[in-house]
C-alpha cells in the first residue's frame, strides 16, 4: 500500500516551453528524493515523452507530481492528463512502433520501459490520463540539487 | 525556480565552422523549436559552404528523448544526402542507457567519445558504403 | 569439588538445574571455552571466551529460576541475545551453514551433562534422569534462541553483502590505452546487469576508452534475459562512441544461444578475452609481434 503525500506540483502543458519546465521540475524532484543519475534520466525522459503526448495528441493538459511512499521506499508519481480525443486502441498505442503524431513511435510503449509502474486511463472523447511512478532503488544517493 | 536549473536554450544554436567541419555544441535543455531550427540551419549551411562533416557535441545534454533523437537522426540522414558525414559526440552514459531502454538505438548514426575523436573519425577516408555506420578504415 | 549433601532428597528438577548451573558456572564456562563455538569466535584470549560462557550460563540459570526452560522468549535470554547474534554472525562469516552451526550448539551439551552426572551421582536415578531431561530441554531452548538470532543476523548480512557484491563484483580493468574490460563472474540478474552496464559505461568515459570488453567466461548460463542485457550494453556503448566486444562465450553457452534461437544480432563476439584484446588492438592500429630473437617479447 502506498501513502500519497499529496500533490506537490501542478504544471500546465500548453507549449514546448512548458515541456522544458516539466523536465526540469521532474529532474529536481527526483534528485531531491535521492534517485540515482540513471534513474533520474529515465524518469525525466519518460516525463518528456508523456508531456509531449499530452501536448501533441491531447491538445494540452497538465502534469501533477506527487511524492509517494511504499514500504519505506520513496517514489515519485507523475500524472499527465488531457481532455483530448482519447486513445481508441490502447493495446496498439502501447505497442512499439505505433505513432499517430510526431515522433518515432516510442511515446507510450517506450516510456513504459523507463518507469516502474505505468497505468493509462482513456476513452474515446473522454481524454487521457497516464500515471507513472518510479521508486528510489539501491543504496540511497546523497541529496541532489547542487 | 532558480540556480539548479540549466538554462533552457531558445532560438538559434550556434554553429561553428572549423575547416571542412561544422561543430555544433548542444548544451542544457533544448526547446523543440530550437532543435528543429538547428536542423534547418545545418542543411542550409552545408549546402552553402560545402563542408564534408558535422560534429554535434552533446556532452552537455542531460536528456535526449525520442523527439530530439529523431531530429539528430534526421540531421545525419540529411547531411549524407548533401555528401557530408555527421558524428554525434560525447553522449553521457545515463543518456545512452535511457535511449536504449526507450528503444532508440539510432543505428545509422556515427558516434564518438568526444569532439576530438569525432574530428579524427571525419579525417579518415571513407571506405565501403556510407550508410552502414562505422565503416571507416583504421589508421 | 563442591560437596553436596549426600543422599539428600532433590528439589524440583528445575530448581536443581538452576542450582547446578550457579554452582558449576565457572567449570561449565571453562569447558565451553574449548568448544569450537566459543573458541573460534572469542579469539583474543581464552578469558574472553570464558566470560562469554559465564554470561550464557547466567542466562540459563535465570531462565530456570523463572521456571521457563521451554520458553525461547523468556526474559533471561534477552541478556545474551546480542552476544549470541554476534557469535552466530561470526560463524556465518566463517562460512558455517545453519546445520553446522546447530551442530556446534549441540556440542555444548555433553560437557554440561558430564558435570551434572558427576554432581548428582549420589542422587536417585529417577531424580538424575529428570534433572538431565530438564537441563537438555533448557539447552535445546538456548539452541533455538541462538539459531533464531543467527538466522535473522544472517539475513541482514546477506542483504548487506548483496549490495556490496553488486558494486564490488564488477571491477573494470584497463587493458590498454583506450581499452577497458569487465570480467563477469557469476549469475547476471537484472539488478546486477544494470550495475555492470553503468560501471562499464562510466569507465568508458573516464578512461576515454574506444573499446570495452565484456568477458562472460565466468557466467554460468546465458538466457534470453542475459542476452538482452548484453545487447543493451553494446547498444549504449555504441551511442557513446565506443565499441563493445563480448568475449568468453564457452561452447556450451554458444550451443544454448543457438538452441534458444537468441539473436545476438550486431554484437561483436570473440572466443576468449585474448582474442577480444587482439581485435581491439588491431582496430586501434596497434599490433603485437613476437620478437624474432629468443630474448623474449618486447
Amino acid at each position: 500500500m502506498h501513502t500519497a503525500a499529496g500533490v506537490e506540483a501542478r504544471l500546465p502543458i500548453r507549449s514546448d516551453m512548458d515541456l522544458v519546465w516539466v523536465r526540469q521540475h521532474v529532474r529536481q524532484a527526483a534528485a531531491r528524493l535521492g534517485f540515482g543519475l540513471v534513474d533520474q534520466t529515465k524518469l525525466v525522459t519518460a516525463a518528456s515523452e508523456l508531456a509531449r503526448n499530452t501536448l501533441v495528441h491531447g491538445g494540452g493538459g497538465l502534469m501533477e507530481a506527487s511524492h509517494v511512499v511504499s514500504g519505506g521506499v520513496d517514489g515519485l508519481r507523475l500524472a499527465f492528463s488531457d481532455s483530448g480525443p482519447g486513445i481508441p486502441d490502447l493495446d496498439r498505442a502501447l505497442s512499439d512502433g505505433y505513432t499517430s503524431g510526431d515522433g518515432l513511435g516510442m511515446g507510450l510503449g517506450g516510456s513504459r520501459r523507463l518507469v516502474h509502474d505505468f497505468e493509462v486511463e482513456s476513452a474515446p472523447g473522454a481524454g487521457t490520463t497516464v500515471r507513472v511512478t518510479s521508486w528510489v532503488t539501491g543504496p540511497r544517493h546523497p541529496r541532489g540539487g547542487h | 525556480m532558480s540556480e539548479g536549473f540549466s538554462r533552457p536554450v531558445a532560438g538559434h544554436v550556434p554553429v561553428l565552422r572549423l575547416g571542412d567541419v561544422l561543430l555544433v555544441t548542444l548544451q542544457g535543455d533544448l526547446y523543440d523549436s530550437s532543435a528543429q531550427q538547428l536542423q534547418q540551419d545545418l542543411s542550409e549551411t552545408i549546402a552553402r559552404s560545402g563542408v564534408t562533416g558535422v560534429v554535434i557535441d552533446i556532452s552537455g545534454v542531460e536528456i535526449v528523448d525520442s523527439f530530439l533523437g529523431r531530429v539528430l537522426a534526421e540531421i545525419a540522414a540529411q547531411t549524407e544526402l548533401l555528401a557530408a558525414r555527421t558524428v554525434l559526440a560525447g553522449m553521457r552514459p545515463a543518456v545512452a542507457i535511457t535511449l536504449v531502454e526507450l528503444g532508440l538505438t539510432l543505428p545509422g548514426l556515427r558516434t564518438a567519445l568526444n569532439t576530438e575523436a569525432a574530428m579524427e573519425l571525419l579525417a579518415r577516408p571513407v571506405v565501403a558504403s556510407r550508410s552502414g555506420g562505422r565503416h571507416e578504415e583504421s589508421p | 569439588m563442591p560437596e553436596r549433601e549426600a543422599g539428600g532428597s532433590l528439589g524440583t528438577p528445575t530448581d536443581e538445574v538452576r542450582d547446578f548451573l550457579r554452582r558449576r558456572r565457572e567449570q561449565i564456562a571453562q569447558r565451553w571455552a574449548d568448544e569450537p563455538l566459543f573458541r573460534t569466535v572469542f579469539t583474543v584470549s581464552r578469558d574472553e571466551a570464558v566470560e562469554a560462557g559465564k554470561a550464557v550460563v547466567d542466562a540459563l540459570a535465570q531462565v530456570a529460576d523463572a521456571q521457563r526452560v521451554e520458553d525461547p522468549d523468556a526474559a533471561g535470554f534477552s541478556a545474551v541475545r546480542e552476544q549470541l547474534a554476534r557469535m552466530g554472525a561470526a560463524r556465518a562469516r566463517a562460512g558455517l551453514s545453519p546445520s553446522q552451526m546447530a551442530g556446534e550448539l549441540a556440542a555444548l551439551w555433553p560437557p554440561v551433562e558430564n558435570l551434572l552426572v558427576a554432581d548428582l551421582d549420589q542422587a536417585p536415578p529417577q531424580g538424575l534422569r529428570e534433572c538431565s531431561t530438564t537441563l537438555s530441554v533448557l539447552l535445546g531452548t538456548l539452541r533455538l534462541v541462538a539459531m533464531q538470532t543467527a538466522l535473522s543476523e544472517g539475513q541482514a548480512l546477506i542483504d548487506r553483502q548483496r549490495l556490496q557484491l553488486l558494486e564490488v563484483a564488477t571491477p573494470v580493468i584497463k587493458l590498454w590505452d583506450g581499452i577497458v574490460a569487465v570480467p563477469l563472474i557469476g549469475t547476471l540478474d537484472s539488478a546486477r546487469s544494470q550495475v555492470v552496464m553503468e560501471t562499464l559505461l562510466n569507465a568508458v568515459v573516464e578512461q576515454h576508452a574506444r573499446f570495452a570488453i565484456l568477458d562472460i567466461t565466468g557466467v554460468p548460463t546465458v538466457d534470453s534475459l542475459v542476452a538482452q542485457h548484453l545487447m543493451k550494453t553494446v547498444a549504449a556503448a555504441r551511442l557513446m562512441g565506443a565499441e563493445c566486444v563480448v568475449s568468453g562465450i564457452r561452447p556450451a553457452i554458444a550451443q544454448t544461444i543457438v538452441h534458444l534461437g537468441l539473436d545476438l544480432g550486431t554484437v561483436k563476439t570473440r572466443a576468449s578475452l585474448a582474442d577480444a584484446l587482439g581485435h581491439c588492438l588491431h582496430e586501434l592500429g596497434t599490433n603485437i609481434v613476437q620478437a624474432s630473437d629468443s630474448a623474449g617479447r618486447r
